[in-house]
């Protein structure tokens, strides 16, 4: 009752001032009993949140939906001095920009731990899914709405389904309407009449949903005494079997091709992670051991970065690129001026000096960051999937690698063959003592070079960042796998990377539903041993006179 | 070079003062660690415990690995990235006799399967298991297995030529590949955790000092023993053969010699010793397991060698024992820091000491010299 | 003749090292602390060394043990399975430790085990694990699965209505057993074979595509799905990962976790997992006097207050005080006297209750369920009335369930009750 009288007192003063005085009883009495209702979800436990929940949306009022959507999220707070009941523009910043429940308006802000949140679990929040859908059914988004009807086909009842009807006479986007027509149609199979049933099959066979399939198959089974069928009419359950199977087909077929995708995202990855060494590994002939760690390194500057930038977690990975890619090509710069160039013409020298190199920077990682985990946080445009239709969604964050794959690859190949300096590196890599004698500074190539390499180590880094743990193991577990893409391409050869690393990928992604993800790694390791007998020096061997010194 | 190569009347270990001081320590050492165990009471400073024989015989099992290293490394130019895989492998055969011999003293009393089997619900012996309770047959599978993966494998990469960072690379898919396949529980090896509790060796208790002392003799025959084997291989004809690979493969294949048999056979040998270590290893350490193949451990042998010497045999030994060494006391007394301190260790040697440690006092130069020509072809 | 100096060196100093374990001081007890600082598990167990540390730090500031300090030695193990043996023989024989607090792995406790029961020395165990094993040196302080797993399977039965059930694993022996406890428990629950899944993945397994878009297909089967992981460590970031970009939600196909606490949640983005689930035995959410002096003790040692609290930080602190408890009541450090005073020792838990060593060297603790809250805590829904016994041999595998462990009456880790043996002793 406090909060009740503390409520109206409040109350008064604000339409006073906003609003005109019209409906202002009605209105202030309908507040009111929100406020209370609302306020009593703080000491609440869940189930009785639930009741509440119903209790507030029988009130009917007209900010419901907006409240709803934030306690939802998680968004919906109390303030500990006044407990008086707020929104919150978004849960994680820090101070909460806050809004009031009745007005809607900006209520100030306040620091995070003067507020607390009210919280809500799992049962709770699929009540609030299917209460806050049918609100969502006005929304301007045709998005939400398509969302909004296939969270209500769900849980069909008499309620949803006229919500449903109203709904479909309105509806002016396409999609929704044939969404509302699926739902209307499964709601139909439970009805008497028998051409409704079977027009209903026959709007569902067109579906390639799992959920019209397991409804469709429902009724191909017995009926619970064991007599008849579910669907007592021969024909309908002729049409439904049709429509089963041809859902299973369209389903497959769509599988096969997420298989194709899946493949094709493990391997955008293993060529990322190969780029970088098939410059240094093929052009400057260094075995950098160091080229995991420099991964790492630029998967933590992913990470520094975003701790620079709180507030842009979504520009955060853009940034990172630029300063990944100087971070760890500077500290390839430093390797190179320090160790490397004396090491030139020795390979597994390198090899054993850059392992050292490795667990240096490996421990320095774990000096500075700790040994446990960094979070690197997923920005909102990398999260979610890409919805193409009922049975094929692709991922953001895969779809986003792969692109970002192909623009590094063609990146480098443009400095590797457009550009000064890489008509320098190609000049050094093939013959270097003719190329000094032209008066190229094969030193600072050799640098560059190495930069070059260690940067595009630190780039696949960022990218590394959004799919995995980022911690000191990280380049360990990628260094093998990214030596294999190289050598399997063919040393020195940025084609042999891209289409040895795609193959890989997809072999390892359509054998893993057969072979489970371990054996299918093991076969791809045993057919790429095998290859090697067969071509020794990988699909792209290196030519002319650079072939005969390596 | 020649005047130390066709000298017979010395022995084979002639020239090699490296090699005959390396001997001598070896004796002394198997002749100190058992009187400092069995004789010395263990209220005196100077008794050694259990714990220091295990130690001490780990360090001869990893010098024999580097020693098969060095072989085929230092005297052929073959890099191999995967040695770890032969030395596992004889480790496993040794764990699969050792298993056997727990027989119903397991947790679940079971006869005849041991403990993970029951656990897994299998029903009886997978068919690879069976002779492994006869010591003998195990004995053999220690050696026979490791040499046919060699042969299998260096058959089909030396035939087609497959050299230098390519060998090396596939090397590691193949130690890798290994490695995935043994933590596969489904595999009948134990998964993850591989093998271990075990009881006796041919009804010796082998928690016992005497046990441990016997077992401590045998590495330190067997190194001894390999050692010898090694020099003399390098030492022979087909030594010089090897080292004739080494600096232009090309050029000996012109001159008519069977290259790829030469690689072959001293790279199954090599593999053998190696599957010996591994098999001597494991009753001292008491655990066989997948986490042996993992790739890195067969980088650490080849830098084992590069740090001691390569391309000298007792080099490979003193960096094997040495870097290991450096490893247990600085995870003992700077756990935190011992990984710069390694690090820092293997740069600073490929910087400065390209012909490892013992270039620094050796003047034995005649086999490290050629190093440079040889890394130039590699 | 010139000498080769490094081979010498290198081989008197390998015997050195040995030769140089002195007497080691008689006024400081010394506590051995056996986790990992490097390699991969130095994620997990880096925070459990820091805990013993400050539990002696604590201590020695309340006056030490017995009248004398307590003195920790620390090794590095190094994530590495062989030299945990080695390192675990070198606290025993060599630092002459008087009690180890160490492991994670269970194949780090399976190697040292042996040597634990050799030098006679004592180790607690801090980890939630697989049971099947009780050995005479070694007091569990982390969940059996009668005390993780089962009542997390009872609470997504009956709370959340889940019909249908995929058992997630890396494949190693801990998820193996518990996913073969659970499965023989689903089924004694009447749950269809059909209805259980179970698969394993390979350790530090990144690419969930292919695993997470099967789960999906088999949650859509009409009824409702959770799934059980058992999935351990680095591999669990992109497992939820995928598991929100395919947008499984928390709602649809809830996660129950075992190996998942704050600490792991601490290195990843929570979004995805928001609503998710995991049991414990301990949550630093729990609001309790103890728990709150406990993270200010925490933070103030570790100079952090960002740092979490877990799990196995909570099984460090009762077998601390259960080992002080039991050193006080036997007067000595001895392990034998130590050993035979534990059973039936008590100390008070964290979250509230009573840890009570069990005659089987396990111990009795609450158990907690919680979902995962945004901020990286848990939110717990579900409590278990008591504390849970720990159960070393679970009743539910044909192979165990007629073994038995009791130290106190049968002096036996591994006694068969049908047989009337005792089996498995390596030392009595």
């Amino acid at each position: 009752m406090r909060q009740l009288h503390r409520g109206e007192r409040w109350l008064f003063l604000l339409p006073l001032t906003l609003l005109g005085v019209a409906s202002l009883y009605a209105q202030t009495a309908k507040d009111a009993t929100f406020l209370s209702t609302l306020g009593e979800l703080r000491e609440a436990t869940y189930s009785d949140k639930a009741h509440i929940v119903e209790r507030l949306s029988q009130t009917g009022h007209r900010n419901l939906r907006q409240v709803l959507t934030a306690f939802m999220e998680g968004r919906l707070y109390y303030r500990n001095s006044d407990q008086h009941i707020f929104l919150a523009k978004t849960a994680d910043e820090d101070p909460l920009s806050l809004i009031d429940p009745i007005t809607l308006k900006s209520a100030g802000i306040a620091p995070n731990d003067t507020v607390t949140a009210i919280g809500t679990n799992n049962s709770l929040r699929a009540a609030l899914r299917k209460t806050v859908a049918r609100f969502a059914l006005s929304s301007d988004d045709t998005e939400v709405r398509l969302d909004a009807v296939r969270e209500m086909s769900r849980s069909l009842d008499e309620e949803t389904t006229t919500l449903l009807r109203v709904q479909e006479k309105v509806e002016k986007n396409a999609g929704v309407k044939r969404e509302i027509a699926t739902a209307l149609a499964l709601a139909a199979l439970d009805g008497t009449d028998a051409k409704a049933r079977l027009d209903a099959v026959n709007t569902l066979k067109g579906s390639i949903s799992q959920d019209v399939r397991n409804r469709l198959a429902l009724l191909l089974g017995k009926s619970p005494d064991g007599a008849g069928f579910v669907e007592s009419d021969k024909k309908i359950r002729d049409a439904a079997a049709a429509a089963v199977s041809n859902i299973d087909m369209w389903r497959n077929f769509y599988s096969g091709v997420e298989t194709l995708f899946f493949g094709l995202s493990l391997g955008s990855v293993l060529v990322l992670i190969a780029i970088g060494l098939a410059i240094t590994f093929g052009v400057v002939g260094v075995i950098n051991m160091a080229h995991g760690e420099l991964m790492m390194l630029g998967a933590y500057t992913t990470y520094v970065v975003q701790l620079a930038m709180p507030g842009h977690i979504g520009l955060s990975i853009l940034v990172a690129v630029p300063a990944a890619f100087v971070v760890a090509g500077l500290i390839g710069v430093l390797m190179e001026r320090t160790i490397i160039r004396f090491l030139y013409g020795r390979p597994l020298e390198t090899l054993l000096a850059t392992f050292g190199v490795s667990l240096i920077l490996q421990q320095a990682v774990r000096s500075i960051f700790s040994a446990l985990n960094r979070s690197v946080i997923t920005p909102d445009w990398m999260s979610g999937s890409l919805r193409l239709n009922d049975a094929l969604a692709i991922t953001y964050n895969r779809l986003y690698i792969v692109i970002f794959t192909l623009i590094i690859f063609a990146l480098s190949m443009l400095v590797l063959k457009r550009t000064r300096i890489g008509l320098d590196i190609r000049a050094v890599s093939q013959n270097r003592s003719m190329a000094k004698a032209m008066g190229i500074r094969t030193e600072l190539v050799d640098a560059m070079t190495f930069g070059l390499g260690s940067g595009i180590a630190g780039v696949a880094g960022v990218a590394l960042s959004q799919l995995t743990n980022v911690g000191p193991n990280l380049g360990q577990s990628y260094i093998i796998d990214s030596f294999l893409v190289v050598v399997f391409g063919g040393v020195g050869n940025l084609w042999g990377a891209l289409i040895g690393g795609t193959s890989m990928g997809i072999v390892n992604k359509l054998l893993e539903p057969y072979a489970g993800a371990v054996l299918a790694k093991i076969l791809v390791l045993v057919a790429l041993i095998l290859f090697i007998q067969i071509r020794p020096r990988g699909l792209f061997p290196p030519s002319g006179r650079a072939a005969e010194d390596k | 070079m020649p005047s130390s190569m066709s000298s017979p009347s010395y022995g084979i270990l002639g020239h090699d003062r490296g090699g005959a001081w390396f001997l001598a320590i070896l004796v002394l050492v198997a002749v100190a660690v058992p009187v400092l165990n069995l004789a010395v009471p263990p209220s005196s400073a100077i008794h050694l415990s259990a714990f220091g024989i295990t130690l001490i015989g780990k360090y001869l099992c990893y010098a024999m690995l580097a020693l098969a290293v060095d072989l085929i490394w230092g005297y052929c130019g073959i890099l191999s990235l995967g040695h770890a895989v032969f030395f596992s492998l004889g480790g496993y055969a040794m764990g699969m006799y050792l298993m056997r011999q727990i027989g119903p003293r397991g947790v679940y009393g079971d006869p005849i399967l041991p403990d993970f089997m029951v656990f897994l619900n299998w029903k009886s012996l997978p068919w690879f298991w069976y002779g492994f309770n006869h010591f003998p047959f195990a004995l053999a599978m220690m050696l026979v297995v490791p040499a046919l993966l060699a042969l299998v494998f260096g058959w089909f990469a030396f035939r087609s030529r497959v050299t230098g960072v390519y060998f090396s690379i596939i090397t590691q898919a193949l130690t890798y590949a290994l490695m995935l396949a043994f933590f596969r529980n489904d595999m009948g090896f134990g998964g993850n955790n591989g093998f271990t509790d075990f009881k006796d060796i041919l009804s010796f208790d082998l928690h016992s000092d005497k046990t441990r002392v016997v077992l401590f003799l045998f590495t330190a025959l067997a190194l001894g023993a390999s050692y010898l084997a090694c020099r003399g291989i390098v030492e022979s004809r087909a030594g010089r053969v090897l080292r004739a690979i080494r600096d232009a493969e090309s050029r000996t294949r012109f001159l008519g010699y069977p290259v790829e048999s030469f690689k072959l056979w001293v790279f199954v040998f090599s593999a053998i010793i190696a599957g010996l270590a591994g098999a001597l290893y494991v009753p001292q350490i008491g655990i066989i397991n997948p986490s042996e193949f993992a790739p890195i451990n067969s980088i650490e042998i080849v830098i084992w060698v590069a740090v001691g010497g390569r391309g000298t045999l007792y080099g490979a030994i003193a960096g094997a024992v040495l870097i290991n060494y450096a490893k247990t006391y600085f995870t003992g007394v700077f756990p935190d820091a011992w990984l710069y301190a390694l690090g820092a260790l293997f740069v600073l040697v490929t910087l400065f000491l390209p012909r490892g440690i013992v270039g620094l006092v050796s003047t034995n130069r005649k086999t490290a010299a050629p190093l440079r020509v040889q890394a130039q072809k590699a | 003749m010139k000498r080769s100096a490094p081979s010498i060196a290198a081989s008197l100093l390998a015997a050195g090292i040995v030769l140089s374990s002195a007497a080691s001081a008689q006024n400081t007890i010394k506590v051995g602390v056996l986790h990992s600082l490097s390699g991969t598990m130095a994620i997990s167990e880096t925070t459990l060394k820091d805990t013993i540390l400050m539990m002696i730090d604590a201590q020695n500031k309340k006056g030490g043990l017995l009248g004398k300090k307590l003195e920790p030695v620390v090794v590095d193990p190094a994530s590495n399975w062989p030299l945990f043996a080695e390192k675990a023989a070198q606290l025993l024989e060599k630092d002459k430790v008087a009690v180890v607090f160490g492991c994670w792995t269970s194949v780090s406790r399976k190697s040292v085990l042996p040597v634990f029961e050799k030098d006679n020395g004592l180790l607690f165990y801090p980890v939630q694990y697989e049971g099947e094993e009780s050995s005479k040196n070694v007091i569990y302080t982390g969940a059996a699965p009668n005390q993780q797993a089962i009542p997390a399977v009872d609470y997504l039965m009956k709370e959340v209505g889940a019909k249908r059930w995929v058992l997630e694993g890396t494949d190693y022996v801990y998820p193996r057993t518990t996913n073969k406890i659970l499965e023989a428990y689903l089924l004694s629950k009447g749950v269809k074979p059909e209805d259980i899944s179970i698969n394993y993945t390979p350790f530090g397994y990144s690419d969930w595509q292919t695993r997470v878009a099967a789960i999906k297909k088999f949650g859509s089967a009409g009824k409702k799905t959770a799934v059980v992981s058992t999935i351990n460590g680095d591999a669990n970031v992109p497992f939820y990962k995928e598991l929100g970009n395919q947008k499984i939600s928390a709602e649809d196909i809830p996660v129950v976790a075992f190996s998942v606490g704050e600490e792991e949640l601490s290195g990843l983005d929570t979004k995805p997992l928001v609503g998710h689930l995991a049991a414990w035995n301990y949550f630093e959410s729990i609001n309790t006097p103890a728990n709150k002096a406990f993270i200010q003790q925490w933070h103030t040692f570790i100079k952090n207050p960002k740092r979490t609290t877990n799990d196995p930080m909570e099984a460090h602190y009762i077998g601390f005080n259960l080992w002080v408890k039991a050193v006080e009541k036997a007067q000595s450090t001895d392990v034998a006297k130590v050993l035979a005073a534990l059973p039936g020792t008590e100390t008070p838990n964290l979250t509230g209750g009573i840890a009570k060593v069990l005659p089987n060297h396990h111990i009795t603790k609450p158990v907690y369920i919680g979902e995962v809250k945004a901020d990286g805590q848990f939110n717990v829904v579900s409590k278990s009335p008591g504390t849970v016994p720990g159960d070393a041999w679970s009743d539910y595998l044909p192979g165990s369930k007629d073994i038995e462990a009791d130290w106190v009456s049968l002096n036996c880790g591994n006694y068969n009750k049908v047989t009337k043996k005792c089996s498995g002793q390596n030392y009595k």
